[in-house]
């Protein structure tokens, strides 16, 4: 790091180093990217997204390429919310990062009981996901309506011991809406933008290409939406806000510090350039140096218009 | 970690289907085969995603591998176009390759298509005193790579979908005529879905282990977005697992072919 340049922020509660995390469901639990860098570099990690109970996910093909994006149609395989504290956690708290953990439901009840139990594990934040396109029951459901998210949010409110982090679907007409309901039932930030519900389909066999037909677009293809509702959703609340979709490098996350994010999330383009994480962190800190900017918090909401 | 290593040679070995020579010491090293490497097709085109492709040989003195790759589509098009001293992004070698018992004295590798790059390392490292290989090819002027495979297995058939070369008719049939005349330790399968689930079921009737290597659509390539999955065994129970991690090659019985 470059000696006057701070890039710590605080997010609900939530201090972070750096404004760089891992976005969930494309960092695993970070096993498999700790052999490519060192971990300690990260502001954070949002784990791969946990039910209460272990979950096989969608049936292959589970990816498809689409013009500067990607479709993918997991459906949050996961070893439950019980393996990951045992066997996750303590890999994880080797590194001097924030762990962020996403939480799924498909009832009200079971985004309490995670919430109840992620309080008392050793985690820094819970990210509730209320935006999965790849399930059909719950999740999307419930963050597609402001009462909805309403009454999950201030529901799991009572149990949460951590800062609460509440990730927005932008499968929606009106995200500031939704995210001004997260902000009154008592969400300590809010994360945006989940992958937007697509589909792809092979011509030639008339099938689609995903084995679950339809599944969330994410990469740069999505990032001007994810630009703009990030921008609307930061002067609708005044909770802090993460940003992400399509963010490739530096100067992608610096602008979605201007258009009002606190920090970012960066998933999509690790599979193609694993290092995308360290460099963002290293581009950041060069912008801030040559535009004289001491802290990165300078930046967020910047935009001039 | 990916990186950049020089390519120094580039050929096409019959119309749509080149063969990359890359400069890695730490690839030829370290590659067992059955092993894959993640390349980067570039941005051209929107083109996002790397390309999953087997190591189809090494050499270890001069610190060089080979792959060789079909056009399908834009990635693979994009890589066609590379040549001998381009540098090419690429990350590897992931994954699990096939399992080499020193006890075995006869192995048979059966590969289809495209699935028959990564059988001809395991060739070359397997120490078996009879080797045979078993390519099927669409046509006549796809079959590639003879003489390489001839050189480094006891026998070499052939057979072609349409018999405008070799045999006419499936790697699978040609594979049950010679398990009746000689049975064999170990039998690997690399190629189309339907001929390893055929192949396997060969393999269970005669009683003899094998591995196959599967193809699935990619992310990351290492293990951690869970994209890249085929239905495996677990107990009693079934799960979806990672083909860039856990595989490309598992053993037969482990695989659930729907
Ligand atoms: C473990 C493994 C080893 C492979 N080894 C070889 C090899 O040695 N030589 C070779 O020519 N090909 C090999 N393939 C297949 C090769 O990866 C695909 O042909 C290639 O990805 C197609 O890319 P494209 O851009 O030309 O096609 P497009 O259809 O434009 O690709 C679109 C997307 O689908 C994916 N995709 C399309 N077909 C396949 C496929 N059959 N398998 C996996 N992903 C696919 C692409 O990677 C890309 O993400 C291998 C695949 C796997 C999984
Ligand atoms: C393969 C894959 C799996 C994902 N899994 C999850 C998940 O489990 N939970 C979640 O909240 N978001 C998940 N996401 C969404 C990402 O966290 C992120 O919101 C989205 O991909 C946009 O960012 P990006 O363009 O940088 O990838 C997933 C995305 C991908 C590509
Ligand atoms: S491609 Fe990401 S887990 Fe296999």
């Amino acid at each position: 790091m470059r000696g006057n340049i701070n890039l710590k922020v605080n997010i609900g509660g939530l201090e972070l180093k750096n404004p760089v995390i891992a976005a969930s469901g494309c960092f695993g639990f970070g096993r498999e990217y700790s052999r490519f860098f060192d971990l300690n570099r990260l502001g954070g990690i949002a784990v791969k997204g946990l039910t209460l109970l272990p979950r096989k996910g969608n049936p292959p093909p589970r990816i498809a390429e689409t013009p500067s994006g990607i479709l993918n149609s997991v459906g949050l395989q996961n070893p439950g919310v019980h393996a990951f504290i045992e066997k996750e956690i303590p890999f994880l708290r080797k590194f001097d990062t924030s762990i962020i953990v996403n939480a799924s439901g498909s009832t009200v009840e079971e985004y309490e009981k995670m919430v109840e139990i992620l309080s008392d594990a050793d985690v820094d934040a819970i990210e509730l996901n209320l935006s999965c396109p790849n399930v059909k029951e719950g999740c999307l459901s419930f963050g597609s309506s402001p009462h909805r998210v309403r009454e999950v949010v201030s529901r799991v409110k009572k149990y949460a011991k951590k800062p609460l982090i509440v990730k927005l679907s932008p499968n929606v007409t009106d995200i500031a809406e939704i995210a001004k309901a997260a902000e009154e039932a008592g969400a300590d930030s809010v994360s945006l933008i989940n992958t937007i519900l697509g589909m792809a389909i092979n011509a030639k066999t008339r099938r689609p290409i995903l084995g679950n037909v339809t599944g969330g677009l994410s990469g740069p293809a999505i990032k001007p939406v994810a630009l703009r509702m990030v921008y609307e959703v930061s002067k609708a609340v005044s909770i802090p806000v993460i940003g992400m979709g399509g963010i490739t490098n530096g100067t992608d996350a610096v602008e979605f510090f201007l258009a009002g994010a606190t920090a970012v999330m960066i998933g999509t383009a690790g599979f193609a350039n694993p290092m995308v994480w360290v460099e963002t962190i290293e581009v950041i800190e060069a912008y801030m140096a040559e535009n004289s900017v001491n802290s990165v918090t300078d930046l967020i909401g910047g935009l001039i218009v | 970690m990916s990186t950049n290593y020089k390519i120094i040679k580039a050929e096409f070995l019959n119309a749509d289907t080149f063969k990359l020579t890359v400069q890695s010491e730490k690839i030829s090293q370290k590659a067992r085969p059955g092993q894959m490497v993640h390349i980067k097709c570039g941005d051209e085109g929107g083109v996002l995603l790397r390309r999953p492709i087997s190591i189809c040989s090494v050499d270890r003195e001069k610190g060089t591998f080979d792959i060789v790759i079909q056009i399908r589509g834009k990635g693979t098009k994009i890589l066609s176009k590379y040549r001998a001293g381009d540098m090419i992004d690429i990350l590897g070698p992931l994954g699990q390759g096939f399992s080499i018992y020193p006890k075995h004295k006869k192995i048979i590798v059966i590969g289809g298509g495209i699935g028959i790059f990564p059988l001809l390392q395991l060739l070359k490292d397997h120490p078996a005193e009879n080797k045979k290989a078993i390519l099927g090819f669409r046509n006549k002027s796809c079959v590639i790579l003879e003489e390489e495979f001839r050189k480094e297995c006891n026998e070499l058939l052939i057979s072609t979908d349409d018999g405008s070369y070799g045999e006419k008719g499936f790697v699978t049939d040609i594979l049950k005529k010679e398990l009746d005349k000689e049975p064999a330790d170990m039998l690997f399968f690399c190629g189309p879905l339907p001929m390893m689930k055929l192949g396997v079921g060969i393999a269970n009737e005669y009683n003899i282990p094998c591995e196959v290597s599967m193809e699935q659509r990619m992310g990351c390539g290492i293990g951690a977005c869970l994209t890249c999955v085929c239905k495996t065994k677990n107990g009693d129970d079934w799960e979806y697992t990672q083909v860039c991690k856990r595989g490309p090659v598992f053993s037969g019985d482990k695989v659930i072919f729907e």
